[in-house]
This record gives structure tokens, sequence and C-alpha cells, in this order.
């Protein structure tokens, strides 16, 4: 029980905190451009991708490093000659660009890469287990994912709320004609928060490519549940974003462990009523729905607490 | 006269390609080319074009020429229909599907209601990989034929296997959350308290379809539970993404599994290290002692880059070619009436038979284990491991009854 217990809560915070690093950039570019970006999660793929092939020509490190850098060009690219534009039109217009964008970039990756697998592996330096708990490895890659993610948050924080970059680009939000007039490039800093944002997503993936899987349908597979973690954590907030990263990597991993259903908390139906839809219902275990846990979460905060978690305004 | 004859010579061959081209026979393929099982539909697409381009360097089939018309389905049943749709407004009249028993279901009732309401315009469906045996028992249809062994068949022969296994005490099942995940974790529950009763089931998992990225909580689970054999339908990414997280995580059990052999899945147990502990049902594999599948082989790795996962997909288009000449036509009604009953020599070597009363074909099928082999051996993915035998079950030993009740046109 101990054992499942602690790693149960390790596999969460490691998955917790892989979350954490997409859903980061997600929340920058939407607490600083007021804009929900649906593609982020493609971003993420295109880190991964990027990473792939830069890795098998000049290795992991140079790949982590540049694979973001071109991930966030395209991703400043985007915003400077599409989203500008689009803005004007409303937010309307932007949600429906950026949802355009996430198909976009999927087929044109399933294009150049094709639909199956790629074989990303981690470097081979990172490539043996850094512990054992109850005789379960814990591989010194995952802890390299757990550390990055850490030091992007802090870093993240330190920025946005210390330095004098993090005070304009506040400021440039609220007060977009204020801080032009101080002389301040505003569309630029709008251009480069949204690349610094997809950069951060493409950190993400070229970590947790060779984790995970890096196939072409990677961006849809994550992308519904970051925009829980964001609205969950609050819209806008990065230490929201955090605690939502931590709290639905936890939830998922515990309830997956949990075989208990209604029927073992509450015993069997009688037999009369063992054959009708309760039955159903009433046999489901926890770790049967584990991965509609977060969706659930979603759905009573918005219920209970529309702001989120941490958020500061209501929506 | 000579200009005449020149210019005869080379316009004939012309109008001989001109009308052949007309007369092509399609193929609707219908799997998943995006989504979770895309890595398996895209393998499986590259293996049918690959078999349609051996029949046509031969000639195709009565002198038609075969053409695959790839069509996506996601992995979902209602987007199954609408490509079914398309692809028969189209012109095609044969449809092939392997990939989820959902998928299959769907698919075949369709087939059956269209070839009710449009006689003369028969479809028929060859499905090459999903085992529900459902399909092939209260489900069967006449318009229907599988190639693959069921599900059923296929853990009889597991079962009798690890019923010889004594260092197998605990066994976990892990399925996915939908028809033939669940038809394998009740016959495997059922043979295998009948076969070794001392066998205990430490648990019994569901998990979605091609919905999970990461499966450390699972192996988290399966190593919690003291288990030291996992049985698992899984395929696709879920097969690859399981053995990877058990891999991680340092699981060390013996695998009984369907799919190991996918996309991913090599890779992934050349990393656990379990040598010869994989363990994977199929009618056939690279390695198997036969010099025409190995030639086989061969080519086919040097044209498409990918080991031949379906052998049955060369059994299925070598058995349609056969049926269209021995009815002398390509028209579905007869090609399906030549195929019921056919024997035929199958790719691995061994006679296989379509079993005219549910439309099921047996055929052998062996137990492989994966890990170190032989020099000069096919391995799989690059890892320098690859399969080995460890039992062949004859086609007569395979036989199972069914419950099927056709209705014949």
């Amino acid at each position: 029980m101990l054992e499942l217990i602690v790693t149960s809560t390790l596999n969460g915070v490691l998955f917790g905190m892989l979350l954490f690093l997409m859903a980061s950039g997600l929340t920058v570019i939407f607490s600083m451009l007021g804009v929900l970006n649906f593609a982020h999660a493609s971003f993420y793929m295109l880190g991964a991708f990027f990473g792939f092939q830069i890795s098998r020509w000049f290795g992991f490190w140079p790949a982590l490093i540049f694979a973001p850098l071109l991930a966030g060009a395209i991703g400043a690219a985007v915003e400077r000659f599409g989203l500008r534009r689009v803005h004007r039109n409303g937010h309307v217009a932007e949600l429906l660009f950026t949802f355009g964008l996430a198909f976009a970039i999927e087929e044109i990756v399933s294009i150049i890469w094709g639909k199956v697998p790629v074989d990303f592996r981690p470097p081979e330096l990172l490539d043996f287990p850094a512990f054992t708990i109850f005789s379960t490895n814990y591989p010194a890659y995952k802890m390299f994912m757990l550390a990055v993610s850490i030091v992007i948050f802090v870093g993240l924080l330190l920025v946005l709320k210390r330095t004098r970059i993090g005070l304009i680009v506040q400021a440039a939000l609220t007060h977009p004609h204020m801080v032009g007039h101080l002389g301040h490039n505003v569309e630029r800093i709008f251009m480069l928060v949204f690349g610094v944002g997809t950069a951060l997503a493409a950190v993400a993936g070229v970590i947790a490519g060779p984790s995970l899987v890096t196939q072409s349908n990677m961006a849809a597979m994550l992308g519904p549940i970051l925009f829980v973690v964001v609205v969950v954590g609050g819209l806008g907030s990065l230490p929201g974003a955090f605690i939502a990263s931590l709290l639905i990597g936890l939830v998922q991993t515990f309830a997956v462990s949990v075989n208990g259903s209604l029927a073992s908390v509450f015993g069997p139906l009688g037999p009369d009523l063992a054959q009708s839809w309760l039955s159903d219902i009433w046999n489901v275990t926890i770790a049967q729905i584990a991965p509609i846990m977060p969706y659930l979460l979603l759905v009573l905060i918005l219920i209970f607490r529309p702001m989120g978690l941490l958020g500061t305004r209501e929506t | 006269m000579k200009r005449l004859l020149a210019a005869v010579a080379i316009a004939l061959p012309m109008l001989g390609a001109a009308a052949s081209a007309q007369e092509t026979v399609k193929i609707g393929y219908i799997d998943p080319l995006s989504g979770g099982g895309a890595s398996v539909g895209e393998g499986g697409l590259k293996t049918f074009q690959y078999l349609a381009d051996e029949l046509n360097a031969k000639g195709g089939i009565l002198g038609k020429k075969v053409e695959i018309v790839p069509l996506d389905n996601k992995t979902n049943p209602q987007e199954s229909l609408i490509q079914a749709q398309k692809a028969i407004d189209s012109g095609v009249r044969y449809v092939t599907q392997g990939n989820g028993s959902s998928v299959a279901g769907a698919l075949s009732d369709f087939v059956t209601k269209f070839n009710e309401r449009n006689p003369g315009k028969e479809v028929l469906y060859f499905n090459y990989a999903a085992v529900d045996p459902v399909l092939t028992n209260e489900k069967c249809s006449f318009w229907h034929f599988r190639w693959d062994a069921n599900s059923d068949i296929k853990m009889e022969a597991l079962t009798n296997y690890m019923k010889d296994q004594p260092s197998i005490k605990k066994v976990y099942l892990i399925n996915q959350d939908y028809s033939f995940g669940q038809s394998v974790r009740t016959t495997a529950r059922a043979m295998l308290s009948k076969k070794r009763a001392d066998i205990q089931i430490v648990g019994d998992e569901l998990h979605p379809l091609l919905k999970i990225t990461d499966f450390a909580p699972y192996v988290a689970k399966i190593k919690a539970s003291g288990a030291d054999t996992v049985v698992t339908g899984n395929w696709g990414q879920d097969i690859a993404l399981l053995l990877k997280a058990a891999a991680d995580a340092g699981l060390k059990v013996s695998w009984y599994t369907y799919y190991a052999g996918g996309a991913g899945g090599p890779t992934a147990i050349k990393q656990t290290g379990l040598n010869h502990q994989v363990f994977q049902i199929t009618e056939g594999f690279a390695n198997v002692a036969h010099k025409e599948s190995q030639d086989f082989e061969k080519a086919f790795r040097a044209k498409v880059d990918l080991s031949l996962w379906y052998p049955r997909a060369v059994n299925e288009m070598r058995m349609f070619a056969a049926a269209a000449e021995k009815a002398k036509s390509v028209d579905p009604v007869k090609v399906a009436q030549a195929l019921e009953g056919m024997k035929f020599e199958v790719f691995n070597g061994g006679q296989g038979e379509m079993r005219k009363d549910d439309h099921q074909f047996f055929q052998p099928i062996y137990i492989s284990s994966f890990g170190e082999i032989p020099a000069g051996q096919f391995d799989e993915e690059k890892t320098g491991w690859g399969w080995k035998q460890v039992a062949k079950i004859e086609t007569d030993k395979t036989i199972l009854p069914t419950t099927c009740k056709m209705d014949r046109p």
C-alpha cells in the first residue's frame, strides 16, 4: 500500500510538472495578450519533432536549445503576420484562427514526418535509473524533466515579478496606450511574449518527446487537458497553473490506482437490480474513469469558483 | 504497310492499357491514418499497397489492375461508415479493415444492410485483424470474411502454453476498454481458471482505448499487485507505451501479448531487457523456417522499411485473387461463394481453410518470444533482437465451434 502511494505520488508529480511546462506558455500568452491559443499544444508537438530532427543531426543537447528557438520564431511570426491582423476582428476571430492553425500544423507535421511514431530517444548521458524505490526504477531522464520544469517555473516567476521587462510586459496588457506613450514598442512586446510562450511549449515537447511518443497526434492528445489546467488554475495565473498541473497529475494517477467502485463501498446491488442499467454505474471502478477526472474537476471549478483556484478576475 | 504495322504495334498496347486502367479492382482500405491508431494503420496501408503491386506485377486479378484506396477512419465506427459510403460511391466493391473490433462490428452491419438494399451492387468486407469472436458468432454475416484467428482461438492456444509454465502464479490482466479488450479479459479469466485453478488473477484492468499518454500509474499498480505475468490484448500505441513505461520502471514480469510486435513494441522490450520473456501469438513472424516467406520478408523490408506485421494480409490478397480466378469473375457474390470453404497454402507454410459456416479462416498459429536471436535471422526495429518460435499449433488444433447461423443470398 505504502509502495503504491509513494510511486503514485512520484508519477503524479512527474506528469503534473510536464503538464505545467506546457501550460506555463499558454498561461503567459493568455495573461499577457488575452489570447487563448488553441494551437499551443501544436507548438509542443513542433518542439518534439524539431527536437527529434535536430538531435538526429547534432545530438540531443543542441536540440534542447535550438528546437525551442525555432518553434519560438515560428510562434513570433504567427503573431506578427497572423494574429495581429486577425486581432482587429475580435476574440472570436482569434480563437478560430488558432483553432485552424492547430489543424494545419498537425497536417503539415504528418506530411513531413509521417503518422508513424518517430524513434526519438533520451540522450545516453541520462539513460540510466536515477534511483530505486520499492524496486521501481525512476529513470534519470524523468528527474531531468522534473528539474527543467522547476527551473522554468522559478525563472518565469522571477522575470515577470521582479524585473523591469516583466513590469513593462504586464503593463502592456492593461494599459497598452500608456506603455506606448512611454516609448515602448507594444506590438513588439506582444510578439516577443507570444514567441516566448510557444518556445516554452516547445521545450516541453523536446523533453517529453523521448519519454512519451513523438507522433503527429500528440498535440491532439494533450491539447484538451492543457485548457483544464489553465482554467482550473485561474486564467492567467502562473502559480495557479502550477498548482493545477500538480493537482491534475496527482488526481489522475491516484484515480488509476483505486479499484473501488460504488459497489465495493455500498455493497453489490440486490439480485433483482443486478441486470438493470444501474449495474453498470454501480460497478464502474474509479480506475476506469480516471481519464475523465480532470474534466470533472473542470466542470466543478467552473460551477463553484469560475475564476479558478488562484484567478483574480471573473471572465 | 510497315508504318501502319508499327503504328498498330504501338497503339495496341496503349489501347490495352487504357482499357485495363478503366477496369481496376478497387479495394477500400478503411483504417486509422491519424490519431492513436495511425502507426498500425499506416503500416497496414503500406503492406496492402505492396501486395497490390505484387499482384499487378503478375498481371493483376483476371487481368484487372488492383488499386488500394486509403480511407482514414480515425479508429471511429461512425467515421468508418462515412468512409465506407464514400468508397462505395466511388466504385469500390471490396473494403478491408482490421484495427478495432468496434469498427469491424459497425462495418459488418453496414455492409450487410447495404447489400440487402442494393442487390446487384454487393460489397464484400475483408477483415484482416479485428478479432472479437462475436463477428463470426452471433453477429456473423455472409459478407464478412476474417483472416486473423479470433481472440478465443488465440487465447485457447496461449493458455494451453501457459498452463505448462509452472513459474506462472500471479497473473495481471490489462486491456483496452472496448469489445475486444473485454473479450480478452473474460476468456483469459475463464480459460485460466479452468486449465490452471492454482493461478491467481491479481488484477483485471480496463483502460480507455488509445487515449493514455503515460502508463506509469498502471505499471505502478501491476508492480504493487505482485504479479509475475501480464496478459494483454493491447495494440497500437497502447502496447508500445505500456511496455515503455514498464521498461522505465524496471518491471520484471513475463508478458503474454497479442500485439507486442507492433510499431514501437520491440524497441520498448529491448529497453526492458526482458530477453525471451515477452510472448506474442500470431499466425506467423519473420523467422518462421520457411524459405518463401523469408524471401518475401527480405524484399518487403528492403522496399517498405517495415517488418511484415500481417502475414494474414498476404493470405487475404492472394486468396482474393485465387477466388476471383476460380469464380472467373470479380463480382463480390461470386467471389464470396468461391472463398467459402476454400483451402489455401498459407504464407508461412501449411494448410489453411476458410470455414464455410462462419467465414473464419483457420491456419497454423505460432507463439514466439522476443529476444536474442542467432546471427543472420531477422531482427525487429533495428534492436538486434527478434522473434523466436516457442510453440506451433497446427490448423486442426485451433478449430473452435461457432454459433453462427448465416443467411446466404
